[in-house]
């Protein structure tokens, strides 16, 4: 079967040659769906191992799915590349119209490799691809100036995405961000820092392709079907309302919320980082993704006077989340929303990743307290628990790296704690700094053997929430649960959904959508295995990269300060994870 | 009744509508819409919606030299294709920009006020209200 409506265009980018060339690869789509299924295929046969993250042939590869533009939520777009932060498997999702665009220009995934000698970026409108000089937009000050420059400058609007990094990708930051339309982000694990080495400060993605719908009636039902338990959900009106960040009070109250870089789990303040407060005092807008009806982005408007004109102000509009607010709001010790969304902006403006930056911001911190690193280091900055002003100038300084400490911060965490000491309290696992939950052992556990080393990996956090005040599970039963929920996503991720509509998007559905969607047909089963197919060629893959996997190491700080399931058991976290690792390995 | 768009500002830019309208096209994508959903010169501006506002004395309708398109009892135009020769002024007419254009078809693409996309605007931007509560 060769469906009109399954993507099958892989479309290849050589920025040394700047050459591209297009090729038509149903199989590679009817056999591993889209995203993160078929990005990992392509990133097999495009990446040598070994590979130095920034060498010219890491490849970047973006992948969206078969319901793409075809149901409501298919709203992200995978990509994966090797991974400079963490020298390993890198993975990184965004929304914003990433997908929708990528689909529309004709394309189930795009492949870039080689490096430019000049500063480029790339337009590609349809079938069409163009290699624009980008000398004038390489070392601008703000990533938004950079967005509005080639929004003015290209065309397609309301039907394109614009991806640029900053400064601190340009930089090679190993945590810099790609960001797109402006808030959001393949945040995590570098894809920033990638673009920098092969001088590619953007890429913007349009087109208007048609996909023909046949049986629409069907079709249509079961859109309607879906449309409406999204709209009429709870957990989507909650999203709709405040946004992630209404977490903020039911983590805090469970004592799971991390304070002062995981000292504590809980502050008298949280209240004044809420959700709540955020909409009541700052909310100006929200904003959705492409196809998504929820609209779960939150935008602060932030209006600030002149320090030195009276009468003179100026309006920033800032998004928030809930894994902004915790790594540079709570993990900094700080409960003020307007040095939050101050030190977001600039966070913004340098394309840095923020949950990335908050923790190492909080080790550093602590660093400066315990007299591990002094005024000399931080070249007079005085990094103290919300210290906003030192925080913002940090910021530029890791962006900028003006000397080796700053050097050694631009690397992250692990880096740092290994050159200047502090490893107990150095916040991260396979190379990557912490998510905000310190639930219990299902979380950590989550975040050391996950692939992404991400809570959105196998949702850790969620188990700890759901099985509280019982008894504690088996390792064997824990690992499963955590290997079940992470197999599964891989097949969200293929098609590529929000995970946020997981709860809507069950197997069931999800066989039907496909079925409507033109793939062939599949039944909960078949997906489920290729859903573990997908994990363990992953998994294999970071092993063969390096991963330590069993033995991968577990920040002491973590089993020190209580979570809501007491002080954590080294010994049983460490045969859940190696559990884990071997059924990841077995398979 | 014709279709209203009664604040852009509620609108989050999800192209929810978009869709709507070019699935009743048989298109799964967002090429055959006749609504439009664009930011205000980025996102942190918020949204445009363009769509046709169903003029009572249609300036497309009044360039068209074939009279494929023939005002609406109640505002804007219906289109008549087989008449259409694709020549491309009832879209240099429309300020708003909301007659779009079908390429691989050479012909426009004009709401006809169906009122479907209504269905799926999950915050209340679009409705469909009686030509005299009209002021949008
Ligand atoms: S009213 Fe009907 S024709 Fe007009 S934009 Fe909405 S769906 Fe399209
Ligand atoms: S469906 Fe409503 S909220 Fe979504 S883009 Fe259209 S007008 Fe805006």
């Amino acid at each position: 079967m060769n469906d009109k409506r399954m993507p099958e265009n892989v479309l290849y980018i050589d920025l040394s040659k700047k050459s591209f060339k297009i090729e038509k690869r149903p199989q590679l789509f009817r056999e591993n769906l889209g995203g993160i299924g078929v990005a990992m295929k392509l990133l097999l046969e495009e990446c040598p191992q070994g590979i130095d993250p920034f060498d010219p042939q890491n490849p970047i590869v973006f992948a969206v799915g078969p319901l793409t533009c075809l149901f409501p939520l298919a709203s992200k777009t995978v990509a994966v590349f090797k991974s400079p932060h963490t020298g390993n498997l890198g993975e990184s999702h965004a929304g914003g119209r990433s997908a929708v665009s990528i689909r529309m220009a004709g394309y189930g995934a795009i492949v870039i490799k080689g490096a430019s000698n000049i500063p480029v970026y790339l337009a590609i409108h349809g079938d069409k691809v163009y290699f624009r000089d980008a000398s004038t937009l390489w070392g601008m000050g703000s990533n938004f100036t950079v967005g509005r420059v080639i929004r003015e400058h290209e065309r397609g609007a309301g039907l394109r995405t614009i991806m640029r990094i900053g400064r601190a990708g340009e930089n090679l930051v190993s945590y810099a961000c790609v960001t797109t339309e402006s808030y959001r982000h393949f945040g995590r694990l570098g894809l920033g820092a990638v673009f920098g080495s092969k001088k590619l400060k953007a890429l913007v993605v349009s087109g208007k392709s048609s996909i023909q719908l046949e049986n629409s009636g069907e079709y249509r039902k079961l859109y309607d079907e879906i449309y409406r338990e999204a709209v009429e959900s709870e957990v989507m009106k909650k999203y709709h309302d405040l946004g992630t960040s209404s977490n903020i009070l039911p983590l805090n109250e469970l004592g799971a919320l991390p304070n002062e870089n995981l000292r504590t789990a809980r502050s008298i303040h949280a209240g004044e980082i809420s959700g709540e407060r955020f909409a009541e005092d700052f909310l100006g807008r929200r904003l959705a993704c492409s196809h998504c009806p929820v609209g779960c982005i939150h935008i602060a408007a932030l209006r600030e006077p002149y320090e030195d004109e009276p009468y003179f102000y100026k309006t920033s509009m800032i998004s928030y989340d809930y894994e902004p607010i915790y790594a540079i709001g709570n993990m900094l010790g700080s409960y003020n929303p307007a040095g939050i969304l101050k030190l977001m902006d600039r966070i913004e403006a340098l394309g840095l990743d923020v949950m990335s930056t908050g923790v190492v911001l909080a080790w550093a911190t602590e660093a400066m307290e315990e007299g591990l690193i002094s005024k000399k280091e931080t070249t007079g900055l005085n990094l103290k628990w919300g210290y906003y002003q030192d925080y913002i100038q940090a910021t530029e300084y890791i962006t900028s790296q003006p000397n080796e400490f700053y050097r050694v911060l631009a690397k992250g965490v692990g880096n740092a704690s290994e050159k200047y000491g502090g490893e107990d309290y150095a916040l991260a696992y396979g190379g990557n700094e912490m998510p905000g939950y310190h639930t219990g052992p299902a979380a950590h556990i989550g975040f050391a053997v996950g692939t992404r080393h991400s809570h959105l990996d196998n949702a850790g956090y969620s188990i700890d929430q759901k099985h509280l005040g019982e008894k504690l599970l088996s390792p064997e039963e824990l690992g499963e649960n955590l290997l079940k929920e992470e197999r599964w996503r891989q097949i969200l991720c293929s098609l590529v959904l929000c995970l946020f509509a997981r709860g809507i998007y069950t197997p069931e559905r999800t066989t039907r959508a496909l079925l409507a969607a033109g793939a062939d047909r599949m039944d909960e089963k078949a997906l489920m295995e290729l859903g573990k197919k997908i994990h363990s060629e992953k998994y294999k893959f970071k092993i063969k990269e390096g991963y330590m996997g069993e033995t991968a190491g577990i920040p002491q700080r973590v089993l020190q300060t209580p979570s809501p399931w007491g002080k954590l058991d080294e010994e049983y976290i460490r045969k859940t994870i190696s559990y884990i690792h071997s059924a990841s390995l077995n398979q | 009744m014709r279709l209203s768009v009664i604040d852009t500002e509620l609108c989050v830019g999800c192209q929810s509508c978009m869709f709507a309208c070019a699935r009743l096209q048989k298109d799964g994508g967002l090429a055959s819409s006749s609504i439009h959903i664009r930011s205000a010169g980025g996102m942190e501006h918020g949204f445009v919606v363009v769509v046709c506002r169903a003029c009572q004395d249609p300036p497309c309708a009044k360039v068209c030299p074939t009279n494929a398109l023939i005002p609406r009892t109640g505002g804007g135009v219906r289109l008549h294709l087989e008449d259409c020769i694709g020549c491309g002024y009832c879209r240099e007419a429309c300020i708003i920009g909301a007659v779009f254009w079908n390429q691989e078809e050479n012909k426009p693409m004009i709401c006809n006020h169906c009122g479907y996309c209504v269905k799926y605007c999950p915050h209340g931007v679009l409705d469909m209200r009686k030509e005299e509560a009209c002021k949008g």
